[in-house]
């Protein structure tokens, strides 16, 4: 069965409002905290002030709790479901590039696209599989990182 | 405090990355909706995780992620910086029930793991690629993923 119809075709390119938000040091240490990472950098604000970075730094993949708030990659995997794709939406994993590190204190731009949408045979039948780029630019207009979700439809 | 620094010059290919242990708990998947604002129930509802076919409420894949981040942080070092960072959520897991306030049920205890597939020079910088996943207490990868670091030289 052809799950890949224009309706969807039409979403690849389709992009969320910029979303900006500053980074809390309760947020990092909340965290830290839930995944059970002792690690000064992201805990003791005093150790972390001596360091290079001289601020509290986000755990790899963290980026300001808000990240699931605001139009997020998931605003645009909802679209795929109005457009006609599966009801099931099954996050697929996820690609990290960091290129600055990110901060207590750092203001972030979060831009949410939708790069690809493919669709797949698997022994249970036909998916689809959606490519969402997430990028972040801090306070000074620099790439920290990009992150590249896949949203499994089926 | 600060763990010992990883050097280029102490990683060869093929060799491992310091096992970090993990104990999913149902107390941990609550912390880790506030903490990183992913309240689905599909996390904390018993019915609701039925009705979509999971059994029982199952461990966020982006927790994992965050382990297999916490894996590669604890091995570069503070001099360490990582690159990249990639996970599929491939299989699903169930956290362990809680005893006392603060103490889980006995059960599963997951593993995260990685192994050094190739290291490099590139633009100047001292590259490490890393295979990495996560296992469950039956030894089963449910969370293949990969990583690229920068480590420094002992040499500068």
């Amino acid at each position: 069965m052809a799950l890949l119809n224009d309706a969807l075709r039409k979403l690849v390119g389709m992009s969320t409002d910029p979303y900006i938000y500053k980074i809390e040091e309760g947020a990092i240490q909340r965290y830290a905290d839930a995944i059970g990472d002792p690690n000064p950098l992201f805990n003791d604000i005093g150790y972390a002030k001596k360091f290079k970075a001289g601020r509290l730094l986000c755990p790899p993949g963290f980026f300001g709790w808000p990240v699931k708030k605001g139009p997020g990659p998931l605003t645009l995997a909802i679209e795929l479901i109005k457009a006609g794709a599966p009801f099931r939406l099954l996050d697929g994993g996820v690609e990290y590039e960091f290129f600055e590190p990110v901060g207590a204190g750092d203001v972030l731009t979060m831009h949410n696209k939708i790069v690809d949408i493919t669709e797949k045979e698997s022994k249970s039948g036909s998916m689809l599989l959606t490519t969402i780029e997430a990028t972040f630019l801090n306070q000074n207009g620099d790439v920290v990182a990009k992150a590249r979700s896949t949203f499994i439809n089926r | 405090m600060a763990k010992k620094q990883l050097y280029f010059e102490d990683v060869q290919d093929g060799m491992e990355i310091p096992t970090l242990s993990k104990i999913a708990t149902s107390k941990m998947l609550v912390q880790w909706a506030g903490a990183s604002g992913d309240f689905n129930p599909l996390h904390y509802e018993d019915d609701f995780a039925k009705a979509n076919m999971v059994n029982a409420p199952i461990v966020h894949g982006a927790l994992k992620r965050a382990w297999l981040g916490h894996l590669m942080t604890d091995w570069i070092g503070e001099e360490g910086v990582l690159k990249k960072l990639s996970c599929q959520y491939r299989g699903m897991d169930w956290p362990r029930k809680m005893k006392t306030f603060d103490e889980p049920q006995d059960g599963e205890t997951w593993h995260c793991k990685g192994k050094v597939i190739k290291k490099y020079t590139q633009d100047d910088e001292n590259l490490v690629d890393c295979q990495i996943w996560v296992e469950n207490g039956k030894g089963e990868t449910t969370t293949p993923g990969a990583a690229t670091v920068a480590l420094p030289s002992k040499k500068k």
